[in-house]
C-alpha cells in the first residue's frame, strides 16, 4: 500500500478513524518508503524507531478510544535544530555531535501532544545558514524531483521528505526563507508564521528577532492544522504572544473581493527566471478569475533587504553562537594548553565555513568602531523595510509574488560564491525583518521542476496568508504531488 | 570597506575562532565581497529613523514567579564532554606562576 505516503492528513485522519488502516500501518508504510528511497534523497540525518513506535501504539489507543483530532497518529520529520528529549540534536553542526537534549521544545511537545508520530530528524544547513542545504555538517540532501539539484534550505531535509513521500508532514524553522524557499523549490506547501505565532523555546537559537518555526505539509489545509496546533503562548518563551489562535478561521473563505498586491520591485527581480515568471503569471491570473482584485503595490527598499538582513542575523548569530565552547556539550578539542586555545580549536573545528564566515561577519559588524556604521543602520533599515509592508498593506490584503527567483539549481553550483546563495532569499527575508506570515504554495513547474508563489500577510493575519493560498489551490487544482523518485 | 588579514585576525580572536594555515587570505577576500554589498545601505539617510530590534508589539512580558524543578546535576553534566566531581572540566585557565 505505498500509496499511503501520498495522503494528506484529512485524507489519512478519515482512513485511522474509519479504522481501515492503523497508525502502525501508517508509519510502517513510510519507514518502507524511506528504505526504499532515501539513500537516495538522505532527507533524514536520524531515525527514532523508539519514538514511533510507542507513538503509533498510543496514537492507535486513541483512536480506539473515539479520539477524533486531527494530528493523531500523522507521522511527522522535525527538522535538526528543534530540541527532543534524548534525540541527538545538531543542528546540522559537529560541534553539537552527539548531543543528546534534557528536554523537548515547546511546539514539538505540543505536536506529540497532538498525537503526531515522529518518524526521524532532518538534514539541515549548519545552524540553518544556507539555501541549499549544502551546508550540513554530514551530507547534502538531494531534491526528490532531481537527485542532481538542490532542495533549498535550510530546511531542505525536512522539505524533501514531505515532497519524496518519507513523511506527511515535517517542521521547519524560517529566519530569511528556510521554510518557503525549500517548499517551492520541493513542490510542498511550507509556512512561516508570524514572529511570535510559535514558540521558540527549544529551538536552537540562529538570528532571535527572525527566528519561527512553521510547518511543511502537502495541503494549505494541512498546513494550517500543523500551525493551530503549535501556536499559541507559551510562558518557557517570553516573545510568543497570547492572541487568539484564529489562524484557520478564515481558511474556506476564497479571496472574492479581496485585494491582493503585486509588488512590482518584487516581480521584476533581478535574476528571476522566465519559467517562474510565467508560472507566477498564471497564479495571478487564477487568483483574478477567483475574484480577487490584482493590484500594484510597492516596496521601495526591497534592494536593501539583503544587506540589512546580512548585518542583522549574522549579529545575531555570533553572539548566539558564542555558547558552543566545548564545555557543556557537543564537541571540544580536549588537548589544549589553556581555556582560550581550547575555545578556538573547539569551534575552528566544530563549525563550518559559513558558520565560521556569519560568525566574523557578525562579530565585526558588532565590534567597536563599527557598530553604528553596520549593526545600528541595518536596524533602521530594517525600520523602512516595515514601513514598506505597512504602507503595501494599506492598498491591499496580502501580498503575492514568486517564492523564490529560480527553481532548484545544480548542487555545487552556488557554493564557492556565498552572496549568490544569498540571493536565493531575496524574496523571503523582507517577511523575517517585517515579521510577517507568509507561505508558500505549489504553483507549476517550469523546467521539470516545482516553483512556488508566496503569499506574505500583515502580522497575526495567518488566516489571511492561509485563505489566499487555499483559495489558489483550490481555483487552480495545481497540488502538492509526491515525487516519484527514480 | 575591504578587509585587511589583520582584521581578520582581530575579529576571529574576539569570537575565539581559531584560524588555519589560508584562513587569513579566504575569509579577507570573501567578507570583503560581502561587506561590498552591504556598503549600499550607506546610500541611505537614515538620520531620523529610529532603529528596530524586534518587530512586534510584545514588551516586557512578566510571569509569577514560581519555583520549578530546573535541569538536575546529572541532566546539566550529560553532555560535558569532560566533567569531574559534579563540574564541567576545563583547561587551566590561569597560568603558573
Amino acid at each position: 500500500m505505498s500509496d499511503l505516503t501520498e495522503l494528506t492528513i484529512k485524507e489519512a485522519g478519515r482512513l485511522l478513524r474509519l479504522q481501515s488502516i492503523s497508525a502502525g500501518e501508517l508509519v510502517a508504510a513510510h519507514v518502507e518508503r524511506i528504505e526504499r528511497i532515501d539513500r537516495r534523497v538522505r532527507a533524514f540525518l536520524r531515525f527514532t524507531p523508539e519514538l514511533w513506535e510507542k507513538q503509533a501504539d498510543e496514537a492507535d489507543a486513541r483512536i480506539r478510544r473515539g479520539d477524533t483530532a486531527p494530528l493523531v497518529g500523522i507521522p511527522m520529520a522535525v527538522k535538526d535544530v528543534l530540541c527532543v528529549r534524548g534525540v541527538e540534536t545538531t543542528a546540522g553542526s559537529q560541534i553539537l555531535s552527539g548531543f543528546r537534549p534534557p528536554y523537548t521544545g515547546t511546539a514539538v511537545s505540543r505536536l506529540f501532544a497532538a498525537g503526531a508520530v515522529m518518524l526521524g530528524v532532518t538534514n539541515c544547513d549548519e545552524f540553518a545558514m544556507g539555501s541549499s542545504t549544502e551546508n550540513s555538517g554530514y551530507h547534502p540532501t538531494h531534491n526528490p524531483w532531481d537527485l542532481a539539484r538542490v532542495p533549498g534550505g535550510s530546511s531542505g531535509g525536512s522539505a524533501a521528505a514531505v515532497a519524496a513521500g518519507e513523511a506527511m508532514i515535517a517542521l521547519g524553522t524560517d529566519t530569511g526563507g528556510s521554510i518557503r524557499q525549500p517548499a517551492a523549490l520541493t513542490g510542498v506547501v511550507g509556512m512561516k508564521p508570524t514572529y511570535g505565532r510559535v514558540s521558540r523555546y527549544g529551538l536552537i537559537a540562529f538570528a532571535s528577532s527572525l527566528d519561527q518555526i512553521g510547518p511543511f505539509a502537502r495541503s494549505v489545509e494541512d498546513a494550517a492544522i500543523v500551525l493551530e496546533a503549535m501556536a499559541g503562548h507559551d510562558p518557557l518563551d517570553a516573545t510568543s504572544s497570547d492572541r487568539p489562535n484564529d489562524v484557520s478561521r478564515d481558511l474556506d473563505a476564497g479571496v472574492k473581493g479581496m485585494r491582493l498586491g503585486v509588488p512590482r520591485e518584487y516581480y521584476d527581480v533581478e535574476g528571476i527566471e522566465p519559467g517562474v515568471k510565467a508560472a507566477v503569471d498564471k497564479a495571478v491570473k487564477s487568483l483574478s478569475d477567483a475574484g480577487a482584485e490584482i493590484v500594484d503595490v510597492t516596496l521601495p527598499h526591497t534592494d536593501y533587504g539583503l544587506a540589512a538582513y546580512y548585518i542583522i542575523a549574522p549579529a545575531e548569530c555570533s553572539s548566539n553562537l558564542a555558547r558552543f565552547d566545548g564545555v557543556k556539550y557537543g564537541m571540544s578539542s580536549g588537548d589544549a594548553q589553556n581555556i582560550t586555545e581550547a575555545y578556538q580549536r573547539t569551534r575552528r573545528k566544530g563549525f563550518g565555513t559559513e558558520v565560521r564566515r556569519r560568525v566574523m561577519l557578525g562579530t565585526y559588524a558588532l565590534s567597536s568602531g563599527y557598530y553604528d556604521a553596520y549593526y545600528l543602520k541595518a536596524q533602521k533599515v530594517r525600520t523602512l523595510i516595515k514601513r514598506d509592508f505597512d504602507a503595501a498593506f494599506e492598498n491591499c490584503d496580502a501580498i503575492i509574488s514568486a517564492t523564490s527567483p529560480t527553481v532548484a539549481f545544480p548542487l555545487g553550483s552556488r557554493t564557492q560564491n556565498p552572496l549568490s546563495m544569498y540571493l536565493c532569499d531575496v524574496l523571503t527575508l523582507g517577511g523575517n525583518l517585517a515579521g510577517l506570515p507568509g507561505i508558500s504554495v505549489p504553483c507549476g513547474m517550469s523546467e521539470g521542476l516545482p516553483v512556488g508563489l508566496q503569499v506574505l500577510a500583515p502580522q497575526w493575519r495567518e488566516g489571511v496568508a492561509l485563505r489566499v493560498a487555499r483559495a489558489y489551490e483550490q481555483a487552480s487544482g495545481v497540488k502538492a504531488e509526491v515525487a516519484p523518485v527514480g | 570597506m575591504p578587509l585587511s588579514r589583520d582584521e581578520v585576525r582581530h575579529v576571529a580572536m574576539l569570537a575565539r575562532l581559531g584560524l588555519e594555515p589560508g584562513d587569513e587570505e579566504f575569509y579577507a577576500e570573501q567578507l570583503s565581497g560581502i561587506l561590498a554589498h552591504i556598503d549600499r545601505l550607506q546610500q541611505l539617510n537614515t538620520e531620523s529613523i529610529p532603529p528596530t530590534a524586534q518587530v512586534v508589539e510584545v514588551a516586557n512580558t512578566l510571569r509569577d514567579d514560581v519555583p520549578r524543578p530546573g535541569l538536575s546535576q546529572a541532566d546539566a553534566l550529560a553532555n560535558a564532554p569532560a566533567a569531574v566531581n559534579g563540574f564541567f572540566r576545563v583547561p587551566s585557565i590561569q597560568e603558573e606562576a
